[in-house]
C-alpha cells in the first residue's frame, strides 16, 4: 500500500469539522454493514487476522466503543426511554469521537481500519424512525468517505433465527420496539428489521454500499470479501 | 408559536456567562408565576442524562470541537422533547437560560461549519421572544470573577489554545463569542437588554417586552 499522504474525502456538503481541513492520511478505511446478527463481526474477526497475516496493520472500530459515550449510550437505552432526536444525536456523538479519536489517528499512520457499521446504519436507524433522511445526511457531513463499503444482506426470517442461537432473545432496540410497531416482538422484529432493509436499498444507490449476499455460507463470503478487499489494497502498490 | 397550533409561549435569555440573563429570567419567572401562568424553567445543559456523561468527558479534557457540540445538541434534544415541546402544547411558559444560539454562538468560535450547526438544530422551535444581555466583556469578567475564585476549563476556551493564561483565554473566548451574538442580532430578532443597566430596570424593560408580544397577557398587567 503507498505511503503517499492523502486529504481524506469527507461527506460534507456543509463540511462539519473545518478545523481538520488540515489532515492528512495514507490508510484505508473499509466498512462492513448489516444487521445484528448479520454475521458482520465474524467477518471482520476473518478479515482482521487474514490482513494482519499478509502484513498489513489493522484497526477494529464499531459503534458504541467511544471510551467517553460507549457507555452512557447502554446506560440509557437501559434506564429512560429517549426521544428518536435525543438519540440520534447521542449516536452521532458517539461516533464523532471515535472518528476523530480512533479512526482518523490510524488512518494518518498507515492502518487499514475495519469498521464494524457506521453512519450507514445510524442514518438507516434515524430513517425509520421518522427524521428526514437530509437532516441525517447534513449530520453526517462531518464523516469521512470509507474507501469500500460491503453490505451483508440477510432476510429477515433468517436473521432472526440467528439472533435466537446467539443470545435467545430478541434486542430492544434492534426489534424497534420503541417505535411501537407491534404488539408481538417477534412481528415486531421483522417489520423492523424489513423496514431497515428496505432503507439500506436506498442507501446502497446513494452512496454506492456494495451488497454482499449474507445468507451464504460464512467461509464463501470472507472469501469474497478478502478478495476484494485484497484487489483495492493491491491496487494502490 | 401560533402557526403550529402550540398555546405555549417561549421566552429565551441569551448572552455571556456573568451578562446577568439568569438573574433576569429568575424575576420574570416570578412574576408570570405571580400573574397566575404555568412556568417550566430550564436550562441549557441540564439534562440530568446528559449531564453525567458530558461532565465525565469535560473532566478528561478531550472533547473535540464537533463532540462537544453533539453532546449539548444530544442535552438540548432530550431536553426539547421530554419537556419544552410538551409543556408549550399544553399551554406553558416556556423560559429558557440559553437556548440554540449558544450552540450557534459557542459551537462556531471552537471551530464548527456555521451552516452544520444550524441543520443540527432546525428541529427546534423559533422562541416568541429571545431576548440578547449586551454587556461589555471587561463588566462581565469582574461580576464572574467575583462570584467564582476560578475559571472552569471549557468556559475559558482553553480548548483552543489563545492562551495560557485561563483569565485572557477567557477574554478572548468570551470577545470571540459576542462578535457571533452580534453578527446574529439582527438576523434572529432578538430583543437587545443593555446588561449595564440596574437589575430593576432592565427587569422593567423584560416584563414590558412579553407584555406587548405576548396577547394573553392583560394590557393593564403591573410590570414593577
Amino acid at each position: 500500500m503507498t505511503q503517499t499522504a492523502r486529504a481524506p474525502k469527507w461527506y460534507g456538503r456543509i463540511g462539519g469539522m473545518p478545523y481538520l481541513s488540515n489532515t492528512k492520511i495514507t490508510g484505508r478505511l473499509i466498512v462492513i454493514e448489516g444487521a445484528d446478527a448479520s454475521g458482520r463481526s465474524t467477518q471482520v474477526e476473518q478479515l482482521t487476522t487474514n490482513l494482519e497475516a499478509r502484513g498489513f496493520a489493522v484497526l477494529n472500530t464499531g459503534l458504541k466503543r467511544s471510551a467517553l459515550i460507549g457507555a452512557g449510550i447502554l446506560e440509557a437505552k437501559r434506564n429512560v426511554t429517549l426521544g428518536k432526536r435525543t438519540i440520534a444525536l447521542f449516536y452521532a456523538a458517539d461516533f464523532a469521537d471515535q472518528l476523530e479519536h480512533k479512526i482518523l489517528p490510524a488512518l494518518r499512520s498507515g492502518y487499514v481500519v475495519l469498521a464494524d457499521r457506521y453512519i450507514y446504519t445510524l442514518m438507516a436507524r434515524n430513517t425509520v424512525r421518522g427524521i428526514r433522511r437530509l437532516w441525517s445526511a447534513d449530520l453526517y457531513s462531518f464523516a469521512l468517505v470509507p474507501d469500500l463499503v460491503f453490505y451483508l444482506n440477510v432476510d429477515p426470517f433468517k436473521l432472526v433465527h440467528r439472533v435466537f442461537e446467539k443470545h435467545q432473545q430478541l434486542d430492544y432496540y434492534e426489534s424497534g420496539s420503541d417505535m411501537g410497531l407491534s404488539d408481538d416482538m417477534f412481528e415486531s422484529f421483522i417489520v423492523y428489521q424489513q423496514k431497515m432493509a428496505r432503507e439500506f436499498e436506498t442507501l446502497k444507490k446513494k452512496y454506492g454500499l456494495m451488497s454482499i449476499d449474507g445468507n451464504l455460507p460464512s467461509e464463501e463470503i470472507s472469501q469474497m470479501l478478502e478478495r476484494r478487499i485484497i484487489d483495492y489494497l493491491s491496487a494502490d502498490l | 408559536m401560533k402557526q403550529y397550533g402550540i398555546p405555549g409561549k417561549l421566552i429565551v435569555v441569551e448572552g455571556i456567562d456573568g451578562s446577568g440573563k439568569s438573574t433576569q429570567l429568575r424575576l420574570l419567572e416570578k412574576w408570570l408565576r405571580f400573574n397566575g401562568f404555568d412556568v417550566f424553567l430550564t436550562e441549557w445543559n441540564s439534562s440530568s442524562l446528559v449531564k453525567s456523561i458530558t461532565s465525565k468527558a469535560k473532566k478528561k479534557a478531550n472533547l473535540t470541537p464537533t463532540t462537544f457540540s453533539l453532546l449539548h445538541a444530544t442535552d438540548f434534544a432530550d431536553r426539547f422533547e421530554r419537556n419544552i415541546m410538551p409543556l408549550l402544547r399544553s399551554g406553558y411558559f416556556v423560559l429558557a437560560d440559553r437556548y440554540i444560539y449558544t450552540a450557534y454562538s459557542r459551537d462556531v468560535t471552537r471551530g464548527c461549519n456555521i451552516s452544520w450547526v444550524r441543520k443540527l438544530y432546525d428541529f427546534a422551535l423559533k422562541p416568541d421572544i429571545a431576548f440578547y444581555f449586551r454587556v461589555p466583556i471587561d463588566v462581565s469578567m469582574t461580576r464572574i470573577l467575583e462570584g467564582r475564585p476560578k475559571l472552569k476549563y471549557y468556559e475559558a476556551g482553553m480548548d483552543l489554545n489563545l492562551s495560557r493564561d485561563i483569565n485572557e483565554s477567557y477574554r478572548m473566548f468570551q470577545s470571540r463569542i459576542i462578535h457571533q451574538y452580534e453578527m446574529m442580532q439582527e438576523r434572529e430578532g432578538f430583543a437587545v437588554i443593555d446588561a449595564t443597566l440596574g437589575i430593576q430596570e432592565q427587569q422593567r424593560i423584560m416584563r414590558k417586552t412579553v407584555a406587548n408580544a405576548i396577547e394573553s397577557i392583560p394590557r393593564d398587567i403591573e410590570v414593577d
